[in-house]
């Protein structure tokens, strides 16, 4: 295998620019979500830094920077510190996968909006979103404290039995576009959307993208009125912030793969394909921010009811009439 | 550059394996193994099998060791620095079968043939034809098999009347 000097700078670009764009637009959908918030709540919300309180993220990173660093005593130690950085990672790392442009020529170069096409690159989706069920167990678990051993119990329950759901939901896109390559899922849609082919498998994954992302309905492992915070109770300063931005990074990366799966990706008229793309993330966070403002929180049977009996179920039965169908129209 | 990548991750997947077995903490040993796989799936990765390597990170770190993870976390191990270590007795069988597997590597090693270059990973297509064209038969045993161990776990965790 050959090392382009000009494709290691532009994968290294690439990258970098995701980063900017991913934490820049993370802390600015804390400040959205606090104002959309106070807007379904007849409040003004955040508007003392800078114009229209545009500012409150910095201040907020100030606040989280300069706060005590505290471990509880008997916390462990290693664990303690790790979990925060091991739930906000693998949210950015899924965004790799993910064709947020179409295909542009720079300097002759054919550059590809995404860092890196793989062909199991759903697959890695489903890898990497297993694998952030560790920020909360060990987190909840590190912290030696009651309330936060609950929440992450609660947590893993919540995230295995939900990413089993979201995982059969995408079953018939991967049948629809006849590959695990993302690209080639985005190529399948530039005709129709496949949300019009498969609109159950669409709600089913974005409700299982809600409890993935331990947001209002399903937000029981920090369920603040029985469990103080759930499983981030003991951590302070900017480990905390590491839980808290992780949770909005997941909402755009898990807004992004809707879009990919169910939206078209980059795909639709007039418009340049990166504001299509940007667009259609921002459209399901703030559908994520309306839920918050609306919704009440389920109780734990009823949740787990719900994604075993319900979505599950719901789900292999799409599979099976997805499989008829692609059969009998040959 | 792969060969370097590649020793890097032998190192790294031998330490946690290490570290997984001899660590007395269970969830410490937990974490030692998962970055183990990691490391595992990355060199499948390297050796041109995508998919075997994602199968790694969803089903062994993703899945198995977080059951094993809820249960632990579930029934508090207690105080593990004061566990002693296994006996003669338990050491008796995992050592019988390390005999066991070392020996069919070395046999294999013996007479080895270099496995055919591939430049190219290995599409999902040419895997899922594999596995159910020709070991159509062993998939549906297993997934039968599966089946039977689902119905037993229902029937050991139903609700008996009192």
């Amino acid at each position: 295998m050959s090392y382009d000097p000009i494709d290691i700078t532009l994968i290294g670009a690439k990258i970098a620019l995701v980063f900017f764009v991913i934490l820049t637009l993370a802390a600015y959908l804390v400040f959205a979500e606090r104002k959309v918030l106070a807007w379904i709540q007849d409040r003004k919300g955040p508007n003392r830094v800078g114009p229209f309180g545009l500012l409150q993220p910095l201040a907020d990173l100030i606040k989280l920077l300069t706060k005590e660093d505290f471990r509880p005593i008997g916390a462990d130690k290693w664990l303690f510190y790790l979990a925060p950085a091991m739930a906000a990672i693998p949210a950015i790392m899924i965004f790799a996968v993910i064709p947020f442009g179409a295909p542009l020529t720079v300097f002759g170069h054919s550059v590809e909006l995404q860092i890196s096409d793989l062909n199991v690159g759903l697959l890695l989706f489903l890898a990497l979103s297993s694998i952030a069920v560790y920020g909360v167990a060990l987190g909840g678990w590190a912290s030696n404290s009651k309330y936060a051993l609950l929440g992450s119990i609660r947590g893993l329950a919540q995230l295995i039995s939900y990413e089993l759901s979201m995982g059969l939901s995408l079953v018939p896109v991967v049948m629809l576009a006849r590959s695990f390559r993302l690209s080639d899922i985005v190529a399948a849609q530039s005709g129709c959307w496949f949300i019009v082919y498969q609109p159950l498998a669409f709600i089913i994954f974005l409700i299982s993208i809600a409890a993935e992302c331990k947001r209002i309905p399903f937000d029981l492992p920090e369920a603040e009125g029985e469990l103080v915070a759930g499983f981030h109770t003991e951590y302070s300063g900017m480990r905390f912030g590491l839980f808290f931005v992780g949770e909005y990074i997941n909402i755009i990366v898990l807004g992004g793969l809707a879009a990919t799966f169910f939206l078209g990706g980059w795909h639709g008229p007039w418009l340049p394909p990166v504001i299509w793309f940007s667009g259609k993330v921002l459209a399901f966070a703030f559908l994520f921010i309306w839920m918050r403002g609306t919704l009440p929180r389920l109780r734990y049977d009823q949740l787990m009811h719900f994604g075993w009996k319900i979505l599950t179920p719901l789900a292999l039965v799409n599979i099976l009439v997805t499989g008829w169908w692609l059969v009998l129209r040959g | 550059m792969e060969t370097y990548l590649f020793y890097i991750l032998a190192v790294v997947t031998v330490i946690g394996t290490i570290l997984a077995i001899t660590e007395k903490h269970p969830v410490h040993a937990i974490v030692h193994l998962v970055t183990s796989f990691f490391s595992l799936a990355a060199i499948f990765f390297l050796l041109a099998a995508p998919l075997i390597a994602m199968f790694e990170v969803i089903i062994y770190a993703g899945a198995v060791m977080v059951l094993f993870m809820f249960v632990i976390m579930m029934l508090d191990p207690g105080r593990t620095d004061q566990a002693g270590r296994p006996g003669l007795r338990q050491w008796l069988l995992p050592a019988i079968l390390g005999v066991i597997i070392l020996v069919s590597i070395g046999v294999l090693a013996a007479g080895y043939v270099t496995a055919p270059h591939t430049s190219s990973a290995i599409t999902v297509r040419e895997f899922a034809v594999t596995l159910f064209r020709k070991y159509g038969v062993a998939i549906e045993i297993i997934s039968m098999q599966l089946l039977f161990a689902v119905v037993g776990a229902l029937y050991l965790g139903r609700r008996r009347a009192p």
